[in-house]
């Protein structure tokens, strides 16, 4: 080796690429309050937009007076829906293929409904006109049991849809069905069951609850009317879509659009969907000719904004007598509100739920799910986990327990005995995927190992004695979980929103003195795509991460993408870098060849050059490469060095995990108190183990809030219960428990640099593993079910249930 | 609506403006005075995002009038270091991965400078509880906490190096 040349680790090191724990480029500017998020923007003329919301869940309007609300100084206008009727702007489609109204026509369908869009200077006298604007209610019987919705003599909700008896997804069976959706083999899994040694049944409910982002939704809407742009910045999670969407929507021709997505301050599914106050903006911004900034409050956000769960999961699971898994048959309600606006890939009306039948070798198995209106808000969005996983995740993981009680099995053990082994995969499960990847059982063995499983119950059993002999009024639950995910949609055969093929993309173009920047589909929330995606582009192209920039969310100069939701950005915008990575390799090879006087075969990749095979020192680094190709003219080869990549996956990835969770219960009071709380990951190759290590602690406590006490509740009157940060659970740092993080690694064979995805992981898993615990604490009393979230009321009444108060 | 005259420090600088008696602190800060550090989550006291500093206690913005602060001193984050000296907890929230979408991280870390005076040496438990009226939704608060005590060990370092 040349002399001057430092060893390959040191080079691979000075890169910060893969597996490295590089620190965010994006702290600087947050340490400093230096972000840019939506509600920092501020333009020349700027208004403020407000709305008028519905106190009713379900009422007919008779009439809406804005006269006295436009009298007031400061006020500019009051959009109602007669306002945008003509521009045929008063209603638009969701995500799942139905229609929502922008603004309240004829109906107000859920309580927070979007009623007059008040636009005035500033957001005082916005407020002041909302109070102004009179509407006139005429008040209609509410639903808002599930159960209820299909009855013959349940009020109808959607006029609208009146004679509709096939909706975006098939038939519809009554005026509050909106689909049914089966998969899996209905024969065949109600056979197995009718003959199996033990069928364990249950009505699982995953309660409906929120994203709730820190920042709430909002954008900022201007039009330019001198050259006939518009520019909407906004909190958007997929900044090209809106774009296709609002131009087909306003037949703004798309390139006089230009979509910004500024820094978002986290999303967790509730910034994916077009939101009423989004079209409202623009639609004030092209009538006022100035800039308009609609930002949502707290209680807007709750009560109106991209709900997520909310679903009845009524499950067979059937065994041998030894415990081997014969058949899995479920049933889900799903309440989706009063439109059907989930975000889910159009073939998808309930996401992926069927992966169901988890990290489990079963061989037969039948899913169907009914979606039905009800007067509550629409949304059903994939809160920080890829479509409806979560859901399916808690399912499984409940059935596996209450089939383990049925058993009187170790639920450790049963799951062990069922995991769809290594030699499997890749695997096809009963109902239609195909797993990538997969070591479950080392990943196992690995977590039981590190909590000391056995020691765990051995101490569980003391206790129990103990709380039986009325030495201790505290119970140990041990909550088990293994997931599996479904992530990074996804092949465009099969995966669309909105007819848009779910591809991701990325840019690349190397300078001159040999940085780079990269533009990529995608868009932060917190993930730290700016860090990450220059990792992986810097183990691709040789460059230092430190001197690529990232940038994403901008639809005039990014690449058109789907955005980032459902774990998708590393699976698939991460595969378009490095492919753009490896064009940019192929031709800075030839460069390299021709500077070197070889040819293109005679010289090999070094850490960050090309050398002359067999001759090290003669060798290229990236950075002469990149100063030749914009310097020198290089017979048949293009000046320049650029390259784009549209990534479209082959397969989902399917990254998993083994959480195990440790609860103390006090079961006089319900508290509890998290002991342990053990988290292995598989993400396949592992880009930053910090951010990873970052991201499932944050997932886990989204988890942790989900499973203990978060929820959207409504009362009989369709009233929202807790709509305010007072009553909506939100962890602080002094209940957050403590999370130990470990990993195993399993590559996905087909993503190029075999990542698999991460963020949304842990909201998965920890939510059963909560979840779990709580039920394993009261399992010896006979407690097989029991609803979330588990608040101390909650854990108290099941005590008094049981009869352990005396 | 009337306005009233208000005389206050913000970071160091004296500024006078004119604010109706219902403007809440933080939309002057943020609109009138382009402070953006500060941010809005909640509106209602729960999630600290719009924590500043303001004579010498910690100070939830969205809840003081801009006339409640008349001839106050107000510190933000922005006020907290400069690009070419960091606090040293702006520094440790990025060297211990304590954020993550960021738009906690200015009333976190203002709110952390505050803990640090009130008790210099705190222990998990104090910061966690010290803490506990700052929301993230991000992070599970497990590094934001680590980048605290790092930043305590290193404050207290470089005042016994002092002494
Ligand atoms: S905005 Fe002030 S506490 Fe949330
Ligand atoms: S970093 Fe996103 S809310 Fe704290």
């Amino acid at each position: 080796m040349n002399e001057m040349t430092p060893p390959k680790t040191e080079r691979t090191a000075a890169l910060k690429g893969l597996g490295t724990a590089r620190k965010r480029v994006e702290d600087a500017r947050f340490t400093q309050g230096k972000g840019n998020y939506v509600d920092d923007i501020k333009l020349p003329g700027m208004l403020f937009g407000d709305f008028v919301r519905s106190p009713y869940a379900h009422a007919r309007i008779k009439s809406i007076d804005a006269e006295k609300a436009k009298a007031l100084p400061g006020v500019i206008a009051v959009l109602t829906a007669a306002d945008l009727a003509p521009l045929k702007l008063h209603w638009m489609p969701t995500l799942a293929g139905d229609v929502q109204m922008v603004l309240a026509d004829g109906k107000v369908l859920f309580q927070g409904q979007e009623v007059a869009f008040v636009v005035a200077e500033n957001r005082y006298i916005a407020a002041d006109a909302v109070e102004l604007v009179e509407v006139d209610y005429e008040e209609l019987p509410v639903l808002v049991d599930p159960f209820k919705a299909e009855a013959p003599d349940a009020p109808v909700l959607r006029e609208d849809l009146a004679g509709k008896s096939e909706g975006a997804h098939g038939p519809r069976r009554h005026h509050n069905h909106i689909f049914t959706w089966e998969q899996g083999d209905r024969d065949a899994t109600e056979k197995v069951l009718a003959s199996a040694d033990v069928v364990a049944e249950e009505m699982v409910y995953y309660h409906r609850t929120h994203p709730c982002p820190l920042e709430t939704c909002g954008c900022v809407a201007s039009m330019d009317k001198v050259n006939g742009k518009l520019t909407v910045w906004g909190t958007f999670q997929a900044p090209h879509a809106v774009r296709t969407v609002a131009s087909l929507i306003s037949g703004i021709a798309e390139h006089n659009i230009r979509i910004i997505s500024p820094d978002i301050g986290g999303g967790f599914g509730n910034k994916v969907g077009v939101y009423p106050g989004y079209i409202c903006s623009i639609v004030a911004s092209i009538v006022t000719g100035v800039p308009v900034k609609w930002v949502e409050d707290r209680m807007e956000n709750l009560m109106a904004t991209a709900f997520a769960r909310d679903y009845w999961m009524k499950g067979r699971i059937s065994a041998t007598k030894d415990g081997r898994i014969t058949g899995l048959w479920c049933h889900v309600t799903a309440d989706h509100g009063a439109f059907d606006a989930c975000a889910d890939p159009t073939k998808f009306p309930a996401g992926f739920f069927n992966i169901c039948t988890g990290s489990y070798d079963i061989p037969v198995a039948y899913l169907a799910v009914d979606g039905v209106y009800t007067n509550k808000a629409p949304g059903g969005v994939a809160y920080r986990c890829s479509f409806r996983v979560t859901e399916a995740a808690y399912f499984i993981e409940r059935m596996i327990e209450v089939l383990a009680i049925k058993l009187g099995m170790d639920a450790a053990e049963l799951r062990a005995k069922n995991f769809i082994r290594k030699d499997q995969f890749p695997y096809h499960s009963a109902l239609g995927w195909e797993y990538d990847s997969g070591d479950y059982h080392t990943a196992w063995d690995k977590a039981l190992k590190a909590v000391d499983y056995e020691g765990l119950r051995k101490e569980q059993a003391q206790r129990l004695e103990d709380f039986k002999a009325g030495k201790t009024r505290r119970l140990i639950g041990i909550g088990l979980t293994h997931f599996t995910e479904i992530v990074g949609a996804g092949p465009v055969k099969n995966c669309d929103i909105l007819g848009l093929g779910m591809f991701d993309s990325c840019e690349i173009r190397i300078h001159p003195t040999g940085s780079a920047i990269a533009r990529l589909g995608t868009i932060s929330q917190g993930q730290g795509h700016a860090t990450t995606f220059a990792q992986i582009l810097a183990s691709e192209i040789g460059i230092p991460a430190d001197d690529i920039t990232v940038e994403e969310g901008d639809t005039d100069t990014a690449p058109y993408g789907l955005g980032t939701y459902g774990s998708r950005s590393t699976p698939v915008a991460g595969a378009a870098t490095a492919m753009a990575g490896r064009k940019i390799r192929a031709k800075a090879q030839m460069i390299a060849a021709y500077l070197l006087e070889v040819h293109d075969d005679d010289v090999e990749w070094d850490v960050d050059r090309f050398a002359v095979k067999g001759a090290p020192e003669r060798f290229k680094t990236m950075k002469e490469i990149a100063f030749a190709a914009y310097n020198q003219a290089i017979p048949g080869i293009e000046p320049g060095l650029e390259a784009v990549s549209y990534y479209d996956p082959p397969n989902m990835t399917y990254p998993f995990g083994a959480y195990i969770c440790v609860m103390e219960i006090d079961v006089d009071t319900g508290e509890h108190e998290v002991r342990q709380f053990y988290a292995l990951d598989d993400c396949g190759t592992r880009i930053n183990p910090m951010i990873i290590e970052g991201q499932v602690h944050g997932g886990a406590t989204e988890g942790y809030a989900i499973a203990m006490g978060q929820e959207m509740a409504y009362d009989d009157m369709g009233n929202v219960k807790n709509a305010t940060l007072m009553d909506f659970f939100l962890p602080t740092a002094w209940e957050t428990p403590h999370y130990t993080t470990d990993f195993t690694v399993t590559p996905s064979p087909h993503h190029p640099i075999g990542a698999k995805g991460v963020g949304e992981s842990p909201n998965v898993g920890s939510v059963p593993a909560f979840s779990n615990a709580v039920h394993d604490a009261f399992r010896s009393f006979g407690l097989t079910q029991t609803h979330m979230p588990h608040d101390h009321w909650r854990i108290w009444r099941t005590a008094h249930e049981l009869g352990l108060h005396g | 609506m009337s306005k009233m005259h208000i005389k206050l420090t913000v970071n160091g600088k004296p500024v006078e403006l004119l604010a109706e008696p219902r403007e809440l602190l933080i939309h002057v800060l943020r609109e009138e005075l382009s402070i953006t550090g500060p941010h809005i989550g909640c509106e209602t006291t729960h999630c600290g995002a719009c924590t500043i500093d303001m004579d010498g206690r910690s100070i939830k913005s969205c809840t003081v009038f801009a006339a409640q602060a008349n001839g106050a001193n107000v510190t933000t984050i922005e006020g907290l270091g400069t690009p070419d000296g960091l606090h040293v907890l702006q520094t440790m929230f990025k060297e211990h991965h304590g954020l993550q979408c960021g738009f906690c991280t200015p009333g976190m870390i203002t709110r952390a400078y505050r803990l640090l005076q009130e008790n210099p040496d705190p222990t998990e438990e104090e910061v966690r509880f010290g803490m506990s009226g700052n929301l993230c939704r991000c992070t599970g608060y497990q590094n934001i906490v680590k980048a605290i005590l790092a930043a305590a060990a290193e404050l207290n370092a470089v005042k016994e190096a002092a002494q």
